[in-house]
């Protein structure tokens, strides 16, 4: 069957690094999902496009009818792979805005593979200690290998391709089983009856 | 269809000339678009209830008596009334003190208030919300239609034998309307009871709210108090009228651009598209408004937010004549003509006493006013 892929890629250049390290790692999990027998559908979402509407979101509290189709989109992936450039130690405040903005539950058990880009080594961690967490309270369920790319990561063969490939095939593997076990419900439906009809149940004559 | 104006009461600068009114000068001024409203042929005035600035409006039945006083037939309301931190026998007596001064020209609407740290200041716990809402309500209704009331619950100190004084104006009280925003259990409180639900729906797009709504006309009729097309329903509304759009475009921006609300965000024909907000002509405000009852069916009442965002008292006095000239009349006409037989008004005090008389005449035995707002609704 086909799986949709969607990547969303905080990078802001043109091209950027962020966007480049996105493409790999979804071409990586596309061709493993093939070697599983299945069909991948790659779609990508540059957060830039929408600072905009994700500034206003914060402002009036509704997503514009444009991001809202973006939230539907990354939200009904089979998988995601999420990248952010390091801006201070940490995500970019874009990346952020862009995750208030999911619905809660909404990222419930979906695979996620975590990619940050920076321009030294010695952010590779942000990974673990900055992009994991966050996911984790999302319930999403992360690939044990997130790829950290460095500039210097860029100018030599092989190292890289070798996580992107392997970071690939392990959020490939995580699709079929998780699809199964994910029925994908909102955690509480705030119009089902029962969980207030207790309160509303005498006859009202006294 | 009842058609009036609800405020905030907020004291904000005038983005235009950087003048802020003093809180006299906008409390006054709240009772003079009151009395506008009145003059020009609305039907509702309608005040919100705050305990914060820039806020003026922390004491509604006093602003209530005022605008009764300087008014005649103008219905007196509130956007609303803060059933959480409120004790409960406070809105009783109040509400029926106002009840009697207004020759029964008042309704209210009930609202948990969207400021968390208000609770505290009324010794409340936020995280209680809904459950103070469902708690005081049910005993606020107990204090209207029992002369005495032996009460015990979580959330205040318990009653024995107590009467609320003065008794509802001719054993009926005041109609009431439950306002929410995003919460299903407030639309089923609404519906168990009978009473009325208000959508404040101006500052989110339509489709946020068009459930709620359904529920609520689902509930209501799933209640027994008639079918859902029958729920008493209210909007909120939000308009900025020029004879020309142009130049109610190029006056508007700037209050938009600086709104408490949505200010320094979105861009105004982005939430012109998106909300309910109109800014143009009348004739933009009537197609808006009328869509509103394509989206939600036919409704009871229409209350416009006029004087906000620092907008001068001038120019407020301007938007009611507007409105109360060449916007409602239209609407009247057309929302009449598009209402099938069937669907009622909204309650009023003679309505509701004309259904009670009709009950004791037809069983003496009981005089439930829980009933009677439901046959209120029938007559």
């Amino acid at each position: 069957m086909t799986r949709r892929v969607v990547v969303v890629s905080a990078g802001l250049g043109s091209p950027s690094s962020s966007r480049l390290l996105g493409d790999r790692l979804a071409a990586a999990a596309s061709r493993a999902l093939r070697a599983q027998g299945e069909q991948a559908e790659v779609e990508v979402v540059e957060l830039r496009e929408h600072a905009v509407d994700l500034a206003n979101q914060l402002v009036t509290g509704f997503p514009s009818a444009r991001l809202a189709d973006v939230l539907d989109r990354v939200t009904s992936a089979d998988a995601l792979v999420a990248v952010s450039p390091v801006f201070n130690a940490s995500y970019s405040g874009l990346f952020k805005m862009f995750v208030d903005a999911l619905p809660v539950g909404s990222l419930d058990g979906v695979p996620v593979l975590l990619g940050a880009t920076g321009g030294s080594a010695r952010h590779s961690l942000v990974i673990e200690h900055a992009l994991r967490p966050l996911f984790a309270y999302l319930r999403a369920a992360t690939t044990p290998t997130g790829v950290f790319a460095a500039t210097e990561d860029w100018a030599s063969a092989g190292e890289l391709e070798a996580r992107v490939e392997r970071a690939g095939r392990e959020l490939a593997a995580l699709v079929p089983g998780l699809a199964a076990a994910r029925a994908r419900p909102v955690a509480v439906d705030p119009y089902d009856v029962s969980a207030f009809s207790a309160r509303f149940s005498e006859p009202l004559s006294a | 269809m009842q058609f009036g104006i609800f405020t905030v009461g907020d004291v904000t600068t005038d983005p235009t000339t950087g003048r802020t009114p003093s809180e006299s000068e906008r409390i006054k001024a709240m009772v003079t678009i009151a009395k506008k409203a009145e003059e020009v042929g609305l039907d509702v005035f309608a005040t919100g209830e705050h305990h914060n600035p820039p806020f003026v409006p922390s004491s509604p039945t006093t602003m209530l008596g005022y605008v009764a006083a300087a008014t005649s037939r103008l219905l007196l309301s509130t956007s609303t009334t803060l059933i959480t931190t409120n004790d409960p026998v406070k809105i009783a007596e109040d509400y029926a003190m106002l009840q009697h001064l207004a020759d029964g020209r008042v309704d209210l609407m009930m609202g948990r208030g969207n400021t968390g740290p208000v609770y505290p200041w009324f010794g409340k716990d936020a995280r209680d919300g809904i459950a103070l809402a469902v708690e005081n309500y049910a005993l606020l209704r107990r204090l209207w239609t029992e002369d005495v009331v032996d009460w015990a619950g979580e959330f205040r100190t318990p009653l024995q034998g107590f009467t609320s004084t003065p008794r509802p104006l001719d054993g009926v009280p005041p109609f009431v309307w439950h306002g929410s925003i995003r919460s299903p259990e407030i639309a089923e409180q609404a519906a168990y009871y009978g009473d009325g639900f208000f959508a404040n729906h101006i500052f989110w797009p339509t489709h946020h709210f068009q459930r709620l709504v359904g529920f609520y006309r689902d509930r209501f009729e799933h209640h027994g108090h008639g079918t859902r097309d029958q729920a008493i329903v209210g909007l909120g509304g939000q308009a900025f009228i020029r004879p020309s759009s142009q130049d109610a475009v190029r006056e508007f921006r700037p209050y938009f651009d600086n709104a408490p609300v949505y200010g320094h965000g979105p861009a105004l024909e982005d939430y012109l598209r998106e909300t309910p907000l109109t800014v143009g002509s009348p004739q933009q405000v009537i197609e808006k408004t009328l869509t509103f009852r394509e989206h939600f069916g036919d409704y009871q009442r229409q209350l416009f937010l006029a004087d906000h965002a620092g907008l001068p008292l001038k120019t407020v006095l301007e938007q009611l004549d507007l409105l109360g000239e060449q916007v409602v009349p239209v609407l009247r006409r057309e929302m009449d003509a598009l209402r099938p037989a069937g669907v009622p008004d909204a309650p009023t005090h003679a309505s509701l006493v004309l259904a009670a008389q009709q009950r004791t005449q037809q069983d003496p035995q009981q005089d439930d006013a829980a009933q009677l707002t439901a046959a209120g609704r029938a007559a």
